[in-house]
């Protein structure tokens, strides 16, 4: 086991060409689990083929342990990898899949057969050793892809979206296995997705990428509470934040949003007093969460009626759609709340803990950019437009 | 697309479609069968019969006087074949494997000028060829032929494994780079035991293409060194005396045996070829 | 984090490993570059000198392609392999075509057919050319075959009839290659859209004119593909014509592919031999750059 730096790492495929991945800095420690995480081309998997070295990198460093191991080809890196595809060896049996990299490295058989079997009552797939991988399902061929890098007992273990090819149900159930095995073993562990449920419930810590960068470097609740940009707060989170565009205005000396519902108007004082934010074209972002229905007795919180415009009950919640200032809001409301279309209801929420995006940058007002790692310049990216 | 026909029973277009298709059956079977029957024919009976007549004797003896004739050209075309196939073969596969999975800058180029020259015309190569065969002192021996079998089978075995290779997904490769395999042993323990079904389509094509070849037989051997290709050619053409067409029919029967029984038993991998070459790149 | 970081270098292991996938292609790739290409340059070269039997490398400018147009057989030659290429790609392709499109309909036995439809690709242009020049015979092929079933008075000579002798070669051809462009179009009708032949029954159309009007012009690629083949297999024949007539009566029935050979190596005239091999390369490139080209550019607009 081991720890992982990122140093400034760079990559890209040509001269002239835009880069894939820049500036790229991050740690963990040994025995974390770092998740990867962004869209369809952001970068992830590049940035995990260069962790492995099966690409090389155009600038920076990427230390494993004490070492440099930029330079170094994949098989000395002490490095296993599961793939979206599994990647197993199609014309070996299971058990011939694990040894095979014990073998190269002239692994005694003996040392070998404890080894596979080790693993095979770790992930129980005992039964299938003498099987062929095409007559797996995908859940048993996922088993034994991990076995496989289990076996190697590697420094790192780098996951490439190994969920993505089972199905719903079947994905739930592996990501609690997963999260098990690793609560037991301890393993160092990059994984990459772009499930940002995984990442939220896998990781110790994610890197939200996009267009080659990290956007934000840090816990899956810094990521999901303190998100650093309009691009994070968007992509973590299920239904996503709410995004009102609007010009914070200044009454009676304080610095408030204007919210309108076309029914009625409420201002929310917000916490950040800030003179240069004045008349400022700002985002408001709001969880559908922290939208609750307004209570009989009044708490202090500021309030607004508004028309339910629809309602999609999933079971656990109710979401409701309204309009604040035109734009489309979801609130997360308890499941026995059921307004039809066209209901008026009283809203209300806490201005402390709603947050405030730049419109042009796309930066978070306030406490820009939190963590990365360990103190140094943090990474603020930035989001141009929405 | 095989739903068109809703009603698969007796219909008048079904009969039609059928006379059809048996008619070229019987087509394509005449020559075939006219060539049997020849050989076994007497010169007598030729001339007396027509190509469908049975024979009045059936009689071996233009087999055993065309056995006579061209039978050390028939070992020629092994000696030829043989070595050539399997050279070629196993040079496509190591090719196609570094073309697939071990692409550099210039390997993609390489491959374009390779499927180019699949289209090559051999007329253009020729004489240069027949100039180099004498500088390395191989003119007119069957090794010389067997070294210009390989070198232009290339373009077609590496294009076969190449466009096979490709179908692999590279996350195998990387799998077995990381679980510590160098090139070869992932080629020897990984790839090459997936390839048993081009193997066999490349095996089988280039043994066609070489035994069947003509034109580097009759230009760049002579003599004892000549495949049965050219040997036929030569009975055949060569006007002294008396025309023995049960001779003629039989040699060409014994040339064209082998890739014929090779079709035969295995003619769904010639098929694969056939249409592999042809959906190009 | 220790400061300090410690430099591994790559093993010799490692850059011996970077170079193989190099190396191994590397005798193939000098092959290629000198076997191919360097050899049709050479023959490129030798075009324009005053090779007879043996390689002069004096320079004579075009005077050898000047001789080839004014020589009666090269023309000849290239009039028979405009017939002879047209014809062949025509009748060849209806025929796979049509039996392709008779094949697809749930034929019992298909499997049977198909294999004899095939067999004649698997055999020497000799063997086909030998085979076909006795079915061909004046006097003793099918013309008397014909006779004895009570055609009276029919004659089949074209082999030794000059203006007609090229028609032989043709029906030799197609009768080797049509299996192949039906094994062809088979494998491409039968990769055919379902829903679109649904859609056209759905609006009315009947089984004939669905094929005519929508299933084929769908296989325009299968087209393009088999026309470029059948032009290469025809502009290559060679052995064809050299089991079945040699060139004769006379050179009546000569293709470039002969002329090339007879020229070179029988006449000793190199210089005009490669001359012809590579106005015969002209005529291949004339098919595959169009072709090519379009290819590319369709791909680029998907």
């Amino acid at each position: 086991m081991a720890t992982l730096e990122l140093r400034n790492v760079n990559k890209t495929y040509g001269v002239g060409l835009p880069d894939t991945l820049k500036n790229i800095e991050l740690s963990i420690k040994d025995g974390e689990f770092l998740i990867l995480v962004g869209p369809s081309g952001c970068g992830k998997s590049t940035l995990m083929n260069c962790i492995a070295g099966l690409e090389t990198i155009t600038g920076g460093a990427i230390m494993i342990g004490d070492q440099d191991v930029s330079g170094m080809s994949p098989k000395d890196r002490d490095i296993a990898m599961v793939f979206q595809s599994y990647a197993l060896y199609p014309t070996m049996s299971v058990r011939e899949n694990i040894e095979f990299g014990l073998k190269i490295r002239k692994m005694p058989q003996s040392a070998i057969d404890e080894e596979v079997a080790r693993v095979a009552k770790l992930l129980q797939i005992e039964h299938l050793l003498n099987r062929k991988p095409g007559q797996l399902s995908g859940g048993q061929q996922q088993r034994v892809a991990m076995g496989r890098a289990l076996a190697r007992r590697p420094k790192i273990y780098l996951f490439d979206e190994p969920l993505s090819n089972l199905d719903a149900k079947l994905r739930v159930e592996m990501r609690t296995e997963m999260k098990l095995m690793h609560q037991r073993l301890k393993t160092t562990t990059v994984y990459v997705t772009h499930d940002q449920i995984e990442a939220m419930t896998l990781g110790d810590k994610v890197a939200v990428m996009k267009d080659g960068i990290i956007q934000q470097f840090g816990t899956p609740k810094e990521i999901y509470t303190n998100p650093a940009n309009l691009f994070v707060a968007s992509f973590i989170g299920s239904p996503p934040m709410n995004f009102i565009p609007l010009r914070l205005q200044r009454k009676d000396g304080r610095l408030v949003a204007l919210l309108d519902s076309g029914q009625a108007r409420c201002e929310l004082p917000l916490g950040m007093q800030d003179a240069g934010l004045e008349d400022r074209e700002v985002i408001l972002g709001m969880r559908p969460e922290q939208i609750v229905l307004a209570g009989s007795e009044p708490n202090g919180l500021p309030t607004i009626r508004a028309e339910v415009q629809v309602t999609e009950p999933t079971g656990p919640d109710t979401l409701v759609f309204v309009s604040l200032n035109d734009t489309k809001v979801c609130c997360r409301l308890a499941p026995d709340v059921a307004p039809q279309a066209g209901e008026t209801m009283t809203l209300q929420c806490d201005p402390q803990k709603v947050l405030l995006f730049d419109a042009q940058t796309g930066e978070r007002l306030g406490m820009a950019g939190q963590t990365q790692a360990e103190g140094r310049a943090p990474n603020v990216a930035q989001f141009k437009g929405r | 697309m095989t739903s068109l026909a809703t009603k698969p029973g007796i219909s008048l277009s079904r009969i039609a479609i059928y006379t059809v298709l048996i008619l070229a059956v019987l087509l394509y079977l005449v020559p075939l069968v006219v060539m049997l029957l020849t050989s076994f024919k007497t010169p007598e009976d030729i001339s007396t019969g027509n190509l469908l007549s049975w024979p009045t004797v059936v009689s071996g003896i233009g087999w055993v006087k065309a056995w006579a004739t061209v039978n050390g050209y028939f070992w020629n075309s092994i000696k030829i074949t043989v070595p050539a196939v399997l050279i070629s073969t196993a040079i496509g596969a190591l090719n196609g494997y570094v073309l697939s999975m071990w692409r550099f800058r210039g390997s993609q180029l390489f491959f374009g000028l390779l499927l180019f020259g699949c289209f090559l015309p051999f007329q253009t190569v020729l004489l240069p060829a027949s100039f180099t065969l004498g500088k390395m002192g191989l003119a007119s021996t069957t090794t010389g032929l067997v070294f210009v079998h390989v070198v232009y089978g290339l373009a077609f075995t590496t294009l076969f494994f190449r466009n096979y290779y490709v179908s692999i997904p590279d996350a195998l490769v990387k799998a077995a780079r990381l679980d510590g395999a160098g090139f070869f042993t992932i080629f020897r323990m990984i790839i090459l035991p997936m390839s048993t079904p081009i193997i066999m389509v490349c095996l089988i094509w280039q043994f066609t293409q070489i035994w069947n070849d003509f034109l580097f037989g009759v230009v760049f051997s002579s003599g004892d060194s000549q495949p049965i290709t050219v040997a036929l050619n030569n009975l055949v053409n060569t006007s002294t005396g008396a025309k023995e067409y049960n001779v003629d029919m039989a040699a060409a029967m014994i040339a064209g045996l082998p890739t014929l029984l090779v079709y035969v038993v295995a003619g769904k991998y010639f098929v694969r070829g056939l249409t592999a070459g042809a959906v190009k790149g | 984090m220790s400061s300090v970081a410690v430099f591994s270098k790559a093993s010799p292991f490692d850059a011996l490993q970077r170079w193989l996938p190099k190396l191994v292609l590397a005798p193939s790739m000098f092959i290629v570059l000198v076997g191919f290409y360097g050899y049709i340059l050479w023959t490129f070269l030798l075009s324009f000198t005053n090779s007879t039997f043996l390689p002069t490398y004096k320079w004579v400018g075009l005077a050898q392609y000047a001789r080839l147009f004014d020589n009666d057989r090269w023309w000849v030659a290239s009039k028979n392999l405009a017939v002879f290429g047209g014809m062949f790609i025509g009748i060849t392709l209806v025929i796979g075509v049509l039996l392709a499109v008779f094949l697809d309909q749930r034929i019992r036995r298909e499997g049977f057919i198909r294999t004899i439809y095939l067999y004649p690709m698997a055999l020497s242009m000799i063997v086909t050319g030998t085979a076909w020049k006795w079915l061909l015979n004046p006097g003793m092929g099918l013309d008397k075959l014909l006779r004895d079933w009570g055609w009276e008075g029919f004659r089949l000579d074209w082999l030794i009839d000059p203006d007609r002798v090229v028609y032989c070669l043709v029906i030799a051809a197609v009768w080797q290659a049509s299996g192949f462009i039906m094994a062809m179009f088979l494998a491409g009708l039968r990769g055919v859209d379902q829903s679109i032949i649904r859609a056209a029954q759905i609006d009315g159309a009947s089984m004939p004119s669905i094929y005519w009007k929508v299933v084929l012009p769908s296989l325009r690629p299968v087209f393009f593909s088999a026309v470029m083949i059948l032009a290469h297999i025809a502009i290559k024949s060679f052995d064809l014509v050299a089991a079945m007539t040699a060139g004769g009566p006379g050179y009546s029935s000569d293709l470039p592919a002969m002329f090339m050979y007879s020229f070179t190596f029988s006449r000793g005239q190199m210089g005009m031999g490669s001359a012809s091999a590579i106005l015969m390369l002209g005529a291949i490139l004339a098919i595959i750059v169009p072709y090519l080209y379009s290819e590319l550019r369709t791909k680029r607009h998907d």
